[in-house]
C-alpha cells in the first residue's frame, strides 16, 4: 500500500509519456521502412498529445489529437500509400552521413538539455507542492482569447480585485486567428491544385526502365 | 470516485486515483464488451426479422442467446494467421489501434450526472478526435495485409470516415453553440426537465441536423448504407479480408463500440442525455442539488435510473442503425462522396447558420416553455449574447490563476464519488439583470 | 536518479522537448525519402510546442506565460498541417514527374 502512495504519480505519467514519446521519435529516426516510420510518429505525436494534458493544456492536446494525428498524419500516410512502391519502401542513407549528423545531432542535444537545465528560474520546482493530476479548465479561456478578449489579463480596480468589465489592455488572438485561417484555406486549395492529377508524359527510356512492382 | 475511496476507505489519495481509473476502465470495458455480444445477437435477430426468418434459434433456448458467446469461443480457438505478404508488426498492431481509439472515447462519456470517467471542459472535442483515429487502425490493416483487396477497402474507408468527420463536426458544434460549453455533462443537465427541453427541439434547423448528424454518424462508423469499405460482394471483406480469429473480432467490437459511442453522444446532445422525457426525479426532489456535500442514496438512485434511460435512448438508436442497415441498398464510393460534399457540407452549414441567428434574435423555441431550470438553453442566450462583460467576468473566475477564482477545485466537483459537475451558483440565471449583477 | 524526478519541473519538459526537436533535425538531415524528411518536420514542430506548453503551464511554475502558451501552439499546429498539404502536394509532383521519391535524384537544377 505505501508504495503505491509514495510513488509519484505526475513523475510515473510523466516518465511514460515522455519515453513513449521520446523512443518512438527514435524510432522514426532509425527504421527504414516509410509505412512503420508513419505509425510510430503517430504514436509518438499521441504520447506529446498525453504530455499535453499533463501539463495542463488540455484544449491545445485534444487539437494535437485531432488535427496533428488525426488530420496531417493521415494525409501523410496517404502520401506514403501512394509513393509506396516497393523499391522505395526502404531508402537507406549512407553511413557516413549517419556518422556526422549523429555527431551534429549528439552536440545540439548536449547544448540543449545544457540549456534547460541551467536556468534556475526553470529547474526550480513551484512552491504549491506536489503537483495535481486533476485537469485545468481552460477551454473558455482559450476560446475567449481567439475571439479578441484576454479573460486572464482582466482590468483591476484600485485594490487589485478583477473588473468584470472588456479588457482593453490586450487584443487577444483575434487578427491572428483570422488570417490563419485564411492562410489555412488558401493553402489547402493550393496544394490540392498542385497535387492534382495531370496526364504524365514519359519518354521511351524512362518507360522501359521503371519496373512496375 | 477517488473522493469516495479517500473519505470512506481512507486510502491515499494517489492510490485511490488510481483505483479510480482503473475502475472505470474496468466498467468502461464491460460495458463495450457486452454490448459488442448484445449488438452481434441483436443484429441477427433484426436481420433476421427483416428478411423474413428467424435468426439464431437454437444456441441457449429459442431466443439464440447464447450465440454471441458461443461465437466468441469459436473465434478464439482460430488459427492465429498471417499472411506470408504481411508486415508482420502492423498486421498485428492494427487491431488494437482501431479497437483502443474506440474505447478511449467512452473516457469522456458521460453515463449519469458526474458518472464519468474524465471530466473535461473540451469532452465534445476529444470525442471528435479519438474516434477521428479510428481510422489509423483501418489504413494499417489495409497496407499490412499485404492483398489488393484489403488496401482498396482501406483506403476507400479512411476516404470516407476522414471526408464525412467535416459535417459530422459542423453538427455537433452546433449543440455546443446552443448551449456555450463543450462539458458533456453540462449539455445534458441544461436540457433537464420535460422532453421539450430537448435541443433536438430547440429550431428546426437543429432538428434538421439532428437527422445530418444520423447520416454522418452512419458514415463514420461505416454502417450500411455507406459500409463499401466491408462490402462483401465487392471487396471479399475489405480491410478485414486476411484477418481471423481474435483480431477479426477486435475490429467488429471497435465497430459495434463506435456505434454506441456515436449514438450515445446523439443521445446527450440531442435527447437530453439521461434526462427522461418526464422528470420524475426532479418531482421527488432525489437529484443532487447544486452543492450536496456527501453520497445520498436518493441521489445515486437517481443517478442510476438516468444511467438506464441514457443506455436505453442510445440502444434504441442503435437498433435504428441495424434497421437502415436492412432496409436501405449499398451506396457507390462516388455517391457517398458526393452525399458529404454536395449535400451533407452545405446542409450543415445552412442549419448552422440558422440555429445561430435563431439563438441571437432570440425566437421562440419548445426550450422556453416549460424550463425546470433557470440554466438552461434558454437562459443561456442573456448571458453570452446580451451581457458578454458578465460572460467575461464568469469565465476570469473560473479560471485557476485569475485572483479572483475560487480556489482549485473548490467549485467544481462537490460530491464525493457521484459528483455533481454544474456550474457554480450565480452562473447563467435567467435574466440579463440578474446575469450583470452577478459577478463581482 | 530519483533526485532528478523528485519533482517535475519545466526543465523535464524542455529536456523531451529538445529531444523530438533533434531526432526532428536528424531525420531531416538523413532520410532520403521525402516523405521522410516530411516527418522529420513534423518531429520538430511537436519538440517546439512540447517547450511552449512547458512554459505555459501554471502546473510547472507560477510565474509562467499562461494562455499564450497555449494559444501559440495552436496556430503552430495549424500552419504545421497547412504546411504538411504543400510538402506532400510537392513531393508527389516529384513523384509524378520522377516516378521516384529519393531527395537524391533531385539533382536536375545541379549546376
Amino acid at each position: 500500500m505505501t508504495i503505491w502512495a509514495a510513488t509519484d504519480w505526475y513523475a510515473f505519467f510523466f516518465l511514460l509519456f515522455a519515453l513513449l514519446a521520446c523512443g518512438f521519435a527514435a524510432a522514426v529516426l532509425f527504421t527504414s521502412n516509410i509505412v512503420r516510420m508513419a505509425f510510430y510518429l503517430t504514436l509518438s505525436l499521441g504520447a506529446t498529445a498525453g504530455l499535453f494534458f499533463l501539463a495542463g493544456a488540455e484544449f491545445v492536446g485534444v487539437m494535437q489529437l485531432m488535427i496533428y494525428v488525426g488530420g496531417t498524419l493521415v494525409l501523410l500516410v496517404f502520401g506514403v500509400m501512394l509513393t509506396a512502391r516497393a523499391p522505395f519502401l526502404s531508402l537507406r542513407p549512407r553511413s557516413g552521413e549517419w556518422i556526422v549528423s549523429l555527431i551534429a545531432g549528439g552536440t545540439l542535444l548536449f547544448l540543449l538539455i545544457a540549456s534547460a537545465f541551467g536556468v534556475r528560474n526553470w529547474r526550480t520546482a513551484s512552491d504549491s507542492g506536489p503537483l495535481p493530476l486533476a485537469e485545468a479548465q481552460t477551454a473558455t479561456a482559450v476560446g475567449a482569447g481567439l475571439t479578441g478578449v484576454r479573460v486572464d489579463r482582466l482590468n483591476r480596480d484600485a485594490a487589485g480585485h478583477a473588473l468584470s468589465q472588456l479588457p482593453h489592455t490586450d487584443s487577444g488572438y483575434l487578427l491572428p486567428f483570422v488570417i490563419v485561417s485564411v492562410h489555412l484555406l488558401v493553402v489547402l486549395v493550393g496544394a490540392a491544385y498542385l497535387a492534382r492529377a495531370k496526364v504524365r508524359r514519359r519518354s521511351a527510356t524512362e518507360s522501359t526502365a521503371s519496373v512496375e512492382g | 470516485m477517488a473522493e469516495f475511496l479517500v473519505h470512506t476507505l481512507s486510502l491515499p489519495a494517489p492510490l485511490a486515483y488510481l483505483l479510480a481509473a482503473l475502475i472505470h476502465c474496468g466498467f468502461i470495458l464491460g460495458l463495450v464488451a457486452a454490448g459488442a455480444v448484445v449488438f452481434i445477437w441483436a443484429e441477427r435477430k433484426v436481420s433476421g426479422r427483416i428478411q423474413d426468418r428467424l435468426g439464431p434459434t437454437r444456441t441457449g433456448g429459442k431466443f439464440g442467446w447464447l450465440q454471441s458467446p458461443a461465437d466468441g469461443i469459436k473465434v478464439l480457438a482460430k488459427e492465429d494467421l498471417i499472411p506470408r505478404a504481411a508486415d508482420r508488426l502492423l498486421f498485428r498492431a492494427a487491431p488494437y489501434v482501431s479497437f483502443s481509439s474506440s474505447f478511449t472515447a467512452y473516457l469522456a462519456l458521460p453515463f449519469a450526472d458526474g458518472w464519468v470517467a474524465f471530466d473535461t471542459n473540451v469532452a465534445v472535442f476529444f470525442i471528435l478526435a479519438v474516434l477521428g483515429l479510428e481510422v489509423f487502425g483501418v489504413i494499417l490493416a489495409g497496407y499490412a495485409s499485404g492483398s489488393k483487396w484489403s488496401l482498396f477497402g482501406a483506403m476507400r474507408e479512411a476516404a470516407q470516415v476522414v471526408s464525412y468527420e467535416v459535417p459530422l463536426g459542423i453538427c455537433v458544434v452546433i449543440p455546443v453553440l446552443l448551449t456555450g460549453t463543450m462539458n458533456l455533462t453540462t449539455i445534458a443537465n441544461m436540457q433537464a426537465g420535460w422532453c421539450s427541453n430537448w435541443l433536438i427541439f430547440h429550431d428546426p434547423f437543429t432538428f434538421a441536423v439532428f437527422w445530418i448528424y444520423a447520416t454522418c454518424a452512419l458514415a463514420s462508423v461505416n454502417r450500411a448504407p455507406f459500409d463499401l469499405a466491408e462490402a462483401e460482394s465487392e471487396l471479399v471483406a475489405g480491410f478485414m479480408t486476411e484477418y481471423s480469429g481474435m483480431r477479426w473480432s477486435l475490429f467488429f467490437m471497435a465497430e459495434y463500440s463506435s456505434m454506441l459511442l456515436v449514438s450515445c453522444l446523439a443521445v446527450i446532445l440531442f435527447f437530453g442525455g439521461w434526462h427522461g422525457p418526464i422528470p420524475v426525479f426532479d418531482w421527488l426532489g432525489w437529484a443532487y442539488p447544486g452543492g450536496a456535500s456527501s453520497w445520498q442514496l436518493t441521489g445515486f438512485l437517481a443517478n442510476l435510473a438516468g444511467c438506464v434511460n441514457f443506455i436505453t435512448k442510445a440502444v434504441i438508436g442503435v437498433t435504428v442503425m441495424l434497421w437502415i442497415r436492412w432496409t436501405l441498398p449499398r451506396l457507390r464510393i462516388d455517391q457517398v462522396m458526393t452525399m458529404c460534399l454536395k449535400y451533407c457540407v452545405p446542409l450543415a452549414a445552412i442549419c448552422f447558420i440558422g440555429a445561430l441567428w435563431w439563438q441571437v434574435a432570440g425566437w421562440w423555441s419548445p426550450n422556453h416553455w416549460l424550463p425546470l431550470r433557470p440554466d438552461g438553453p434558454g437562459g443561456m442566450r442573456e448571458t453570452w449574447v446580451v451581457a458578454p462583460e458578465a460572460a467575461c467576468g464568469e469565465v476570469a473566475r473560473r479560471l485557476p490563476w485569475a485572483d479572483s477564482a475560487p480556489p482549485h477545485g473548490a467549485a467544481r466537483r462537490t460530491l464525493p464519488g457521484c459528483g455533481l459537475a454544474g456550474p457554480p451558483a450565480g452562473w447563467r440565471t435567467g435574466s440579463p439583470a440578474a446575469a450583470r449583477g452577478g459577478v463581482q | 536518479m530519483c533526485g532528478l524526478l523528485a519533482q517535475i519541473t519545466v526543465s523535464h519538459y524542455l529536456v523531451v522537448g529538445a529531444v523530438l526537436f533533434v531526432t526532428g533535425v536528424l531525420c531531416m538531415a538523413t532520410k532520403r525519402n521525402a516523405l521522410g524528411v516530411l516527418m522529420g518536420i513534423e518531429l520538430l514542430l511537436n519538440g517546439a510546442n512540447v517547450n511552449f506548453v512547458a512554459f505555459g503551464s501554471k502546473l510547472l511554475r507560477a510565474d509562467a506565460l499562461g494562455l499564450d502558451g497555449q494559444l501559440i501552439p495552436l496556430f503552430v499546429i495549424v500552419l504545421a498541417a497547412a504546411e504538411a498539404a504543400v510538402a506532400l502536394a510537392i513531393a508527389l509532383n516529384f513523384y509524378n514527374n520522377h516516378t521516384t521519391v529519393d531527395v537524391d535524384k533531385a539533382e536536375e537544377l545541379k549546376g
